[in-house]
């Protein structure tokens, strides 16, 4: 368009915006997510990429960078604080995740067949860790789980010493004496818990909304042949609930091997003693800007993001089967 | 049937404590943010309000002197990344079920692929990329990268293909009504419920936001919420008090919108989860 004569142009811009109007537009309005991802999302994707097979000194400025091949990689891999941050995810993923969906389903099955008046107030309740900022609650967790005062520790003892007749019969399951949770041996779970208790409730309304979906007469079916509610349990529900767990598995494996804002806060950001609670996007998070090693945090953020794609595409071999 | 009553009640009563499970640390972060280190610090730990409420609160100011000012830059960095959201996230779903054009479906299959991509991949560049440019402790930082989010996108064109039939909107074309005026005037007004579930989740989502201000913001003053509350912790002898007030603070217009819009929350984060 040219700035000639203003009536007519101003005309025939109208006009072109008529007929051409709906051509443009789309590519318009989609356009600030790619503006935005290319400068702020695939850039630093590839420059992390870049930084990965380099060796940087940050003070030096970008021009000291220098190629090192997989020298990041290897020395990423064969650090023994990596290995012990990769074991320690999963162990954290496994302790948190196996009892979220271990608890998610059943109660989720509860929800849906008993409850009705109360339902999306219990909902709401199991729901609500999920939506609250990690780091607040964590701060209170830390308080909760003091060895001394804490609350959990004091609810945990009463039931460890609950007496009848002379007898702890209770003693073989909670603790009689106060926990220090900040021992190695038990800082692991203590963080898995607070991930836990934060994504139960997530897992059960993915499982809510998938019974939902179940069809009634196959119920009624099963009863007119006599199959109990355990049955129909068994042979209805949990089939149906396939696809649904495939996907919250696949969910929680992804969330599970990136944990960092639990363990960040709970440890104070030092990984608890002998470091027995940092994970691996912890450790890339003091690789970098504590330790200032950009070049080998890139690479060990990369390593972290292939085990949670072979993770992710292995749970596709074994559980996703054939429905999908 | 007997046995199945039975069966229900220990259902009932594990549901129940299950939940006193899920609300405890919230009643106790109230609780304690009321009591003194003594107090807190102390066997049996209090389960009634104390009355130190404001000495905490004063110790938190002391702690933190920039708190109000971090809590006005949080207010602030969640209320135009929602509105910068809700205008781009719309603008692109209602592109994606309203139009059609070349490589719209190839576009929109990358869009939903970016969000595979894990957060902490670009925790490192995205530090670098911001102190080159000259945004560290700026609220740009924060504002700029969050703008337009794939999961709003995703849920701006399930909502408007789903409820708005294209004639309506090949009926304005017809009347001659510009391309922009359509969005603004037809789809806008049509599409509020699904500004309200956006909205909400993102929002929240950006309060909450806590690895990206940890590797842009190193100014106290600059600091958000949650940054601001981590800042607590390294203070040697950790001030329990003041820590449960400034995660109240941070928790509570959380549980405010929770209560008022649960079940859109709810619906809203799951819905992505549920048909994609």
């Amino acid at each position: 368009m040219t700035t000639m004569t203003r009536p007519l142009n101003a005309a025939r811009r109208k006009n072109f915006w008529l007929r051409k109007g709906n051509k443009i537009a789309p590519y318009l309005y989609v356009s600030p997510f790619f503006i935005i991802f290319g400068a702020f999302g695939l850039f630093p994707l590839l420059f992390s990429l870049y930084l990965s097979f380099h060796y940087w000194e940050p003070a030096a400025g970008l021009a000291s960078m220098e190629w090192v091949g997989v020298e990041n990689y290897v020395f990423a891999l064969e650090d023994e604080w990596f290995q012990s941050s990769i074991y320690n995810t999963f162990i954290i993923a496994l302790k948190s995740g196996i009892p979220q969906h271990a608890v998610a389903l059943p109660l989720a099955y509860f929800i849906h067949t008993s409850f009705t008046r109360m339902r999306n107030t219990v909902i709401g309740i199991y729901f609500v860790p999920y939506i609250t900022s990690t780091v607040a609650i964590s701060l209170v967790f830390t308080t909760l789980f003091s060895r001394d005062y804490g609350m959990i520790n004091q609810v945990l003892t009463s039931l460890g010493n609950f007496t009848i007749a002379d007898i702890k019969v209770l003693a073989w399951l909670f603790p009689t004496e106060n926990v220090d949770w900040s021992r190695p041996a038990y800082t692991k779970d203590m963080i898995s818990f607070v991930v836990f208790w934060r994504f139960v409730g997530w897992n059960t309304v993915l499982y809510l909304s998938a019974l939902q979906t179940i069809p009634k007469d196959l119920y009624e079916a099963a009863t007119i042949d006599g199959a109990n509610r355990y049955q129909q349990f068994w042979h209805i529900t949990l089939p149906m609930l396939k696809p649904m767990a495939f996907f919250a598995v696949t969910l929680t494996i992804i969330g599970n091997l990136q944990l960092f804002e639990e363990p960040f806060i709970i440890t104070g950001g030092t990984g608890g003693i002998e470091q027995a609670g940092k994970t691996a996007a912890m450790h890339m998070y003091i690789t970098a800007f504590v330790e200032s090693d950009f070049g080998t945090a890139s690479a060990i953020s990369w390593i972290l993001f292939m085990i949670i794609a072979c993770l992710t595409w292995l749970n596709s071999k074994l559980l996703g089967g054939r429905n999908d | 049937m007997k046995s199945m009553g039975k069966d229900k009640l220990i259902a009932y009563i594990t549901v129940f404590i299950g939940a006193i499970i899920m609300l405890a640390p919230f009643y106790f972060m109230f609780i304690f943010s009321s009591h003194s280190n003594t107090g807190i610090l102390s066997v049996p730990p209090p389960i009634t309000f104390g009355d130190y409420l404001v000495t905490n609160f004063n110790t938190l100011l002391d702690f933190l002197p920039y708190f109000w000012h971090n809590l006005a830059l949080s207010l602030f960095i969640a209320i135009v990344v929602t509105a910068l959201n809700l205008l781009f996230c719309s603008l692109a779903g209602y592109a994606f079920s309203m139009f059609e054009f070349r490589f719209k479906n190839a576009l929109f299959v990358m869009i939903m692929g970016t969000m595979l991509i894990p957060p902490f991949l670009g925790m490192i560049p995205t530090a670098m990329v911001m102190s080159q440019l000259g945004w560290m402790n700026d609220p740009k930082a924060l504002i700029v990268p969050a703008a337009c989010g794939a999961m709003g996108i995703f849920m701006m064109r399930q909502f408007i293909s789903s409820s708005i039939p294209k004639e309506l909107v090949e009926a304005a074309r017809m009347d001659g009504c510009r391309e922009f005026k359509i969005y603004y005037r037809i789809i806008v007004p049509l599409i509020l419920p699904a500004f309200g579930t956006l909205g909400l989740i993102t929002f929240i989502g950006t309060w909450n936001n806590f690895m990206g201000p940890l590797v842009v913001m190193n100014d106290m003053k600059m600091f958000t919420v949650p940054l601001a509350l981590r800042a607590l912790q390294g203070t040697g002898q950790v001030p329990w008090g003041a820590v449960s007030i400034g995660a109240s603070i941070a928790v509570l217009p959380l549980l405010f919108l929770f209560v008022i819009a649960s079940r859109r929350l709810i619906d809203g984060l799951t819905s992505g989860a549920v048909k994609g």
